[in-house]
């Protein structure tokens, strides 16, 4: 282990949106998306899922519905609205951009002031 | 917020066990489903099972935060706070009770005052498009007159100003009503005909009158009130097109207002009118071409044109009176300063009590602010035992918030609670709480509970709860876990939570002070006043009204002239004498009968106010004269004991052939003739054609005028040498009050059987309701301030006992090391006295205030009455001395054994 990394507060939203982007999901199945996506780097806490996916249904950005998963267990499914997939999109590109300007920030050195 | 908010808040609502059981399952789905992989992994079912839940973590936890993510939770946590609260209230039944009927009292009280201002100030008055309505107020402010009515030509003009709509003069008369068994005076109004058109009212029956009748003298149609109706023809459906007989005269009754209806006046007499005549105001048995300067209408009412401002309308009503001066310069000297003012209708029936009101609301207003500050007070010393409860809550878990949120509701639980209850009891007390209201309070709406009222005790309620829980809901929030747990049975929080508390004890004894004071200041008022050197005796004087009919053809009029008239008076006089206990008979006019109130509008016009000359001095100036006027047998002033200072009273030799006489009083020697010996001047009314009147005598100065004021200058006729037709008969004696009415029947009506006999009471009575207004303020002011020093003292009380409690242990200690009982006792009263003294002084500083902005409702005495201040503050301490003596007591009989072995 020690490859972990701690979630930044605030992305878990970001990575629930994400992972459910590339296909419907029931709640498990995005824990398990996140940590595959991730390359097992992400811990989850597994209880702290379901509020922020009551949350982001509340908002709009997802929706549920019942179904069966693949062993056949009635499961509840997120998919994502389009509300949600434009939320993702803005939410990757501030990401993105807050990514390269802390990477630049990181990597400034003494010559270059 | 947004569509899928509300859908799943709807969803939330009507389907809530349905989500809940969502919850449920998914959760659960998704431990099977961790479980499963496990499984796949290697481990046992039963092991797999219980892996997947430890790394799931506090489900409870989470379940908790899912619920709160859910739209429409809040829906949740408040049944299940309120849930909660009630169950907390049924173990504490009695401080619960104790906050409820505390918050029943305060919310009851006050919702009662709003409802009375609701009516009176609040709500327009009951007549279509109010604002449209207005007074004309004609004032003098050259000659000191206000309110000086108008004349005819003058109500001409406004009428075809094109300023308003409609404008009709009221003139408020009393009339005979003959026909019926019983001759009864009734209450006319004789308005223009378009009077009801202005006010846009309808009659139940009939109709009203025709506004564009112009005809001259009285148009010989009535309209009835709807009282008047039932009590006097019994509620007749055929009663359009019958007769009355007024004054002799014969009226058609056209129509029949509804019940409810009621004319816009000032007391209780001119609103409550019976008979509505109508008339333009000229031709017999008035001039034919009524003169400009002689106003005998008290005053008139207007509607403004549909959109027209009152300021606009006062613009172009200040040109027109501009012109008129300039075209009538005769009638309106400059010096006189005549103006006419426009005056929302409703401040003419309401102004003058708006202040006392506004007073009442405000000391209801303290008494609810008292109450929630001993209400909290309460809560915070409950909070003190449920600090553990709170601690374990937040020990498993409960967010900060979500207590302060329990204890909220709690609070509002509480005054919703009390505000019912207030409700409730105002429900029941009604009939007997509206009996207290003075009669002579405007109150064209009815004073009833309406849906406004009711909103206003829930806004009360709400506003109260949120105010007195916020302190304990704070505190709760502020918890210092560690500390709060440690503690044993302890009750936590203590040290920060006795600062709330004292400080609000502080608020407490602050806010009741200044009520106390106001109340003092209004006591002493009245007591002075009670206490005034009236200048007149009213021990044992009776007043009995009868009146005269003034026909409109004076061919009918018995007492046309003073040879027909003066055989009545004298024998009246002589018949009345002759009964039983009565030692002592005068008449004189309505103007006479001191202090009263009841018809002010009458004495505008005919009595009272009384404009003249003065013989030699110089015209211009002699303008400025006014005084109040009325006519009296001259046995009036040894019955009502007003002494004669110089030259005679009115004898047998005055009469229609000799120089009209007058006695005045002081004030008026004084003003007119300052430094002169007043008797043997003239003057003269300075209507045209009025004679020279020679002041025979001078008399005592007596507050027959106003209780408030010594000074008015007085003239008084002699009643043989004048016309009047309303007349009071003064007895003095020993009888029997309920029978004199009678008595004084037979004797007025063996001599005309036709004249009404009304309006009985004693003088006492008189100067007492001229006292009504104030004694109904003051009355009330102090009851709410002895509630808010009851609250106070309560307050104090709970705090120190309180302390002595949370002292026991300290107490015992030093009982045990040698300190003396009365030690004891005074660290403790010392400790209430501090809180006393401090909340004094912040109070003193308030009643500053206070009394200022009250000064006008005082009367003989100062706003800063160094008496009322120091009494009451020192009435403070002897409360809080009190209040802190019974706790301290059982803290000196604290056992120093038992106390220390509590530990």
């Amino acid at each position: 282990m020690g490859n972990e990394a701690e979630l930044l507060p605030g992305t878990l939203d970001l990575l629930i949106l994400k992972a459910v982007s590339l296909g419907p999901l029931h709640g498990y199945g995005v824990l398990l998306r996140i940590e595959q996506i991730s390359g097992r780097a992400l811990l989850i806490e597994q209880g702290a899922l379901y509020p922020a996916l009551f949350r982001l249904v509340r908002q709009g950005l997802l929706k549920a519905s019942w179904g069966k998963s693949d062993n056949n267990r009635r499961a509840k499914f997120y998919e994502l609205t389009s509300k949600g997939r434009k939320r993702l999109r803005e939410e990757t590109d501030g990401w993105n951009r807050l990514v390269a300007a802390i990477a630049s920030a990181l990597a400034a050195r003494p010559q270059e002031i | 917020m947004n569509l899928a908010y509300f859908r799943s808040l709807a969803a939330r609502f009507f389907h809530r066990s349905l989500t809940e059981n969502d919850l449920e399952e998914e959760l659960r789905s998704h431990i099977q489903l961790r479980a499963n992989d496990l499984e796949r992994v290697g481990l046992t079912r039963a092991e797999a099972e219980r892996r997947a839940r430890m790394e799931f973590g506090g489900q409870e936890r989470f379940k908790e935060e899912c619920r709160e993510a859910i739209a429409g939770n809040f829906i949740d946590i408040l049944v299940q706070d309120v849930r909660f609260g009630l169950r907390m209230f049924r173990k504490s039944s009695g401080v619960t009770a104790i906050a409820i009927l505390t918050m029943a009292l305060g919310i009851g009280a006050t919702t009662a005052i709003f409802s009375v201002v609701e009516a009176t100030l609040l709500r327009p008055l009951p007549y279509p498009q109010p604002e449209q309505l207005v007074s004309i107020q004609a004032d003098l402010p050259g000659l000191g007159a206000n309110d000086v009515g108008i004349s005819q030509p003058e109500w001409q003009d406004l009428q075809e100003s094109g300023i308003f709509q409609y404008v009709s003069p009221t003139w408020f008369d009393e009339n005979n009503l003959t026909g019926s068994s019983q001759p009864a005076r009734v209450r006319l109004l004789l308005v223009a005909p378009n009077y009801f058109a202005l006010l846009a009212v309808q009659p139940q029956l009939g109709r009203a009158f025709d506004p564009h009748d112009h005809s001259p003298g009285i148009i010989p149609e009535v309209v009835i009130s709807d009282g008047l109706w039932k009590r006097s023809f019994g509620a007749d459906s055929n009663i359009l097109g019958k007769s009355v007989r007024m004054d002799t005269d014969l009226y058609r009754i056209v129509g029949v207002m509804p019940a409810g209806f009621d004319a816009p006046g000032r007391t209780a007499e001119e609103r409550n009118i019976e008979i509505w005549a109508a008339s333009s105001f000229y031709g017999t048995p008035m001039p034919d071409h009524p003169p400009r300067n002689r106003r005998y209408f008290p005053t008139a009412i207007a509607r403004l044109k549909p959109g027209v401002a009152i300021a606009v309308a006062q613009k172009q009503l200040d040109a027109l009176t501009a012109s008129l001066q300039k075209q009538f310069s005769g009638d309106y000297p400059p010096q006189n300063a005549w103006t006419v003012r426009l005056l929302p209708l409703k401040e003419r029936v309401v102004g003058n009590v708006r202040q006392s009101l506004v007073l009442l609301l405000a000391a209801v207003g303290l008494v609810l602010l008292i109450a929630c500050v001993n209400v909290a007070n309460l809560l915070l010393a409950r909070a003190s035992v449920r600090g553990r409860e709170m601690a374990i809550r937040r020990a498993l878990g409960a967010a900060p918030g979500r207590l302060t949120r329990q204890l909220l509701t709690e609070s509002l639980l509480l005054s919703l609670f009390g505000g019912v209850a207030g409700v409730a009891i105002l429900f029941l007390l009604k009939d007997f709480l509206l009996r207290l209201i003075p009669e002579n309070l405007p109150h064209l709406n009815e004073i009833s509970i309406s849906w406004n009222i009711l909103l206003f005790a829930l806004v009360a309620s709400v506003v109260s709860g949120v105010l007195f829980g916020l302190a304990p809901a704070l505190q709760a929030s502020r918890l210092d876990l560690n500390h709060a747990l440690k503690q044993e049975g302890r009750s936590a929080g203590s040290r920060e939570r006795a600062r709330t508390r004292r400080g609000l004890v502080i608020t407490e004894f602050a806010l009741s002070l200044v009520l106390m004071v106001a109340a003092g200041l209004l006591l002493r008022s009245f007591w002075d006043l009670l206490n005034v050197q009236l200048g007149f005796s009213p021990q044992n004087v009776m007043i009995v009204r009868t009146r005269l009919p003034a026909p409109n053809d004076p061919n009918n009029d018995k007492y046309a002239t003073d040879v027909q008239e003066t055989p009545f008076l004298r024998e009246l006089v002589r018949k009345c004498t002759l009964l039983p206990g009565v030692q002592e008979v005068a008449i004189g006019d309505t103007a006479s009968i001191p202090l009263d109130q009841t018809l002010r509008d009458l004495k505008v016009i005919s009595e009272g106010q009384f404009f003249f000359s003065i013989e030699g001095r110089n015209v211009q100036s002699d303008h400025s004269t006014v005084a109040e006027r009325s006519s009296v047998t001259s046995d009036y002033f040894h019955l009502l004991g007003i002494t004669l200072r110089r030259g005679r009273l009115f004898n047998e030799s005055d009469n229609d052939n000799t120089p009209q006489v007058a006695v005045i009083n002081r004030a008026m020697a004084d003003t007119y003739w300052p430094n002169e010996n007043a008797l043997g001047k003239r003057f003269k009314a300075t209507r045209d054609g009025s004679r020279w009147i020679t002041v025979v005598g001078v008399v005592a100065n007596a507050r027959t005028e106003s209780l408030a004021r010594a000074d008015v200058p007085q003239i008084y006729l002699d009643l043989y040498q004048t016309a009047e037709r309303r007349l009071s008969v003064f007895l003095r004696g020993r009888f029997r009050t309920a029978a004199i009415a009678d008595e004084v029947r037979q004797q007025v009506q063996s001599l005309d059987p036709a004249l009404p006999v009304y309006g009985t009471q004693t003088l006492n009575e008189t100067v007492s309701a001229s006292l009504s207004q104030r004694r109904f303020s003051m009355e009330l002011v102090s009851l709410f301030a002895l509630t808010a020093l009851l609250l106070a003292g309560l307050g104090i009380y709970g705090v120190i006992s309180y302390v002595v409690s949370e002292r026991a242990h300290e107490i015992g200690i030093r009982l045990a090391l040698g300190a003396s009982r009365s030690n004891i006792l005074r660290i403790i009263l010392r400790q209430g006295l501090g809180l006393a003294i401090v909340g004094a002084g912040v109070g003193l500083i308030g009643a500053l205030i206070v009394s200022q902005l009250m000064a006008s409702l005082l009367y003989g005495i100062r706003p800063t009455d160094p008496l009322t201040f120091a009494g009451v503050a020192l009435l403070f301490i002897g409360v809080a001395l009190f209040a802190c003596y019974v706790p301290a007591r059982r803290a000196m009989k604290v056992d120093p054994m038992v106390a220390l072995r509590c530990e």
